[in-house]
């Protein structure tokens, strides 16, 4: 597959996306800069664009540094514990704080996914069996443990129903002004961008790494604060999208192989491609109403990982 | 020159190796052989900084080589693992390029192409340079590896037994190879070996480990006869000359 195909698939989805809603809008209703029509289109459809946009490489490009770093295709932020360790940070940070400010969401939630992942990193390196299935098995106990407590929390401070909002990801509330932290994961996927050949370094392990100069434990935890800072914009403001870390780079990897540089641009507009893609169903299969984002990328992405663990596990060995 | 002296590692309470001093020749190629457990390669490890010893040190042309920046030491000094059998999805070409990270920081310049293209023709890989590494067979596998540490171009290379798992014809390829690399442009290799045959016919010199200590160290005539080789492995091994190769024929049928 070429770059620029996904590039073209993104383009026009991305206009799809643009026209397609419980409102229907034309580009000709554009023209009017007072209409009803243009103001839906600015403070609603764009930034729904852009956050799915923003959240599809993000999320992609995390999953891809987390497989790179823990040497195992299965790893991602949804098999890790970082999405869960996110989701836990925001539920403290509102019983911490009476009256909670984003903000303060935001440093809890971003320290929580970090230190989660961290943690995850460290059991990885203690366990002795390797396995490429075991290893993300452990991760998703991992991640349940941090989930239940979440849950136990929440519902001894009545928060249940505030939380349920980050358990589904879902662009059906996004509209100007509330999904702008989104930005903060440009820079991070920038860096990450940078730090490509470090990643691939470090992926072929500690002491070939060593061997090459790098330093080692240095780009490791580079690498796992870049991906709790996407994961962190994006459970804050979509939410929790499953999979999407999980299947897109390894489709990528596939193809392409294995040498970030060449890997990141592909695995980016990929994960664009695939998260219009689930959104846009999501919204028409029962329009004028929605299905979240998160219900479609789960039975498409469900579906597509099966296939990988089925037929992939010689390749991902 | 690389000088190690006195190196002590314990795992636990356990010494792995102990009060070990040796000095590697330049030019030449260096086996650390020995029975398993005689701290062959974690004496390499120590050489290589992948593993800090509890005691004593290793000198680099005079400096502690805890002291040398990685990048700087990373273009003196490489080193080949057992463990680098991976499971990552590299061209060769891809993983040799990695072999100038330490000079290009990964963005190559038009000399690094160049080492690049010589150490892939060096190892007879050019056909297949722009194969995956898991499609390729263990020999060529490592000679991909190994010609990743050429054009990182050190002067010394480490290698922590490169033959495992490779059949005859490999293993006498890749001997071939280092003993080109010392003859030719003037390398020094060390290199932990389990075969002392390989270690007999190519290698200059041999440096003889047992339960972590030094037991010998000397040129290769001198550690491989009967004498020696009975301290080392407690075996009986008879030596045989066939075209001026020491063979020991450590087979004992008739027991």
């Amino acid at each position: 597959m070429k770059l620029w195909m996904l590039g073209i698939a993104a383009i026009v989805l991305s206009f799809i996306s643009l026209f397609i809603g419980a409102i229907d809008i034309t580009p000709k209703d554009l023209l009017n800069w007072e209409s009803d029509e243009t103001h839906i289109f600015l403070i609603s459809r764009i930034p729904r664009l852009l956050a799915i946009i923003l959240a599809g490489a993000g999320m992609s490009i995390a999953g891809l540094i987390m497989q790179s770093l823990s040497r195992n295709k299965f790893v991602s932020p949804t098999t890790a514990g970082t999405l869960d360790a996110a989701k836990l940070g925001i539920l403290i940070s509102m019983l911490f704080f009476t009256n909670v400010t984003y903000t303060q969401q935001v440093i809890f939630s971003f320290a929580f996914a970090l230190a989660g992942t961290f943690l995850f990193m460290q059991i990885l390196d203690r366990i002795k069996f390797k396995d490429v299935i075991f290893v993300p098995l452990i991760g998703i106990m991992y991640g349940n443990i941090l989930s239940s407590i979440t849950t136990f929390l929440g519902y001894e401070a009545d928060l249940l129903q505030n939380l349920s909002s980050w358990l589904m990801g879902s662009f059906t509330l996004i509209i100007a002004g509330r999904y702008e932290l989104l930005y903060v994961s440009i820079p991070a996927i920038i860096l990450a961008y940078l730090y490509a050949n470090k990643f691939t370094v470090a992926g072929m392990g500690e002491d070939f790494a060593r061997n090459l100069g790098l330093s080692y434990k240095l780009v490791l935890n580079i690498g796992l604060v870049l991906v709790a800072v996407i994961s962190t914009t994006v459970v804050l403001t979509v939410g929790v999208i499953p999979f999407l870390g999980l299947i897109v780079p390894n489709i990528v990897s596939l193809y392409l192989g294995d040498n970030l540089r060449k890997t990141i641009p592909h695995t980016a507009v990929l994960g664009i491609v695939f998260l219009l893609i689930c959104d846009i169903l999501g919204r028409i299969i029962i329009h004028p109403y929605e299905i979240p984002v998160n219900v479609t990328v789960a039975v498409i992405g469900s579906a597509i990982f099966l296939t990988m663990l089925l037929r992939g596990r010689a390749y991902a060995k | 020159m690389i000088e190690i002296k006195g190196l002590t590692k314990r795992f636990g309470k356990k010494p792995v190796v102990e009060d070990v001093t040796v000095t590697i020749e330049p030019g030449t190629i260096t086996s650390f052989i020995g029975p398993n457990g005689a701290g062959k390669s974690t004496l390499l490890s120590m050489v290589s900084r992948l593993l800090e010893a509890d005691t004593g040190e290793v000198l680099l042309d005079q400096n502690n080589v805890k002291k040398w920046k990685s990048s700087d030491f990373a273009k003196r000094v490489s080193i080949l693992k057992q463990a680098n059998y991976l499971n990552v999805r590299l061209t060769v070409r891809e993983l040799v390029s990695f072999g100038r990270y330490p000079y290009s920081k990964g963005r190559l310049s038009a000399e690094d192409e160049k080492f690049v293209d010589q150490a892939i023709d060096y190892m007879n890989l050019a056909d297949m340079e722009n194969k995956y590494l898991d499609e390729l067979s263990g020999g060529q596998k490592q000679r991909a590896f190994i010609a990743m540490v050429i054009a990182q171009d050190t002067d010394y290379i480490l290698l922590d037994e490169p033959l495992n798992n490779l059949d005859m014809k490999h293993s006498v390829q890749i001997m071939k190879i280092l003993r080109k690399l010392v003859d030719e442009l003037g390398k020094t290799v060390v290199i932990v070996l389990h075969d002392i045959n390989f270690a007999s016919v190519y290698s200059d010199r041999i440096v003889a480990l047992k339960n972590g200590r030094l037991m010998k160290n000397g040129p290769t005539r001198e550690i491989i006869n009967s004498d020696v080789l009975r301290e080392i492995y407690d075996m009986d091994i008879p030596i045989q000359e066939q075209n001026g190769c020491r063979i020991c024929v450590y087979f004992n049928s008739h027991i």
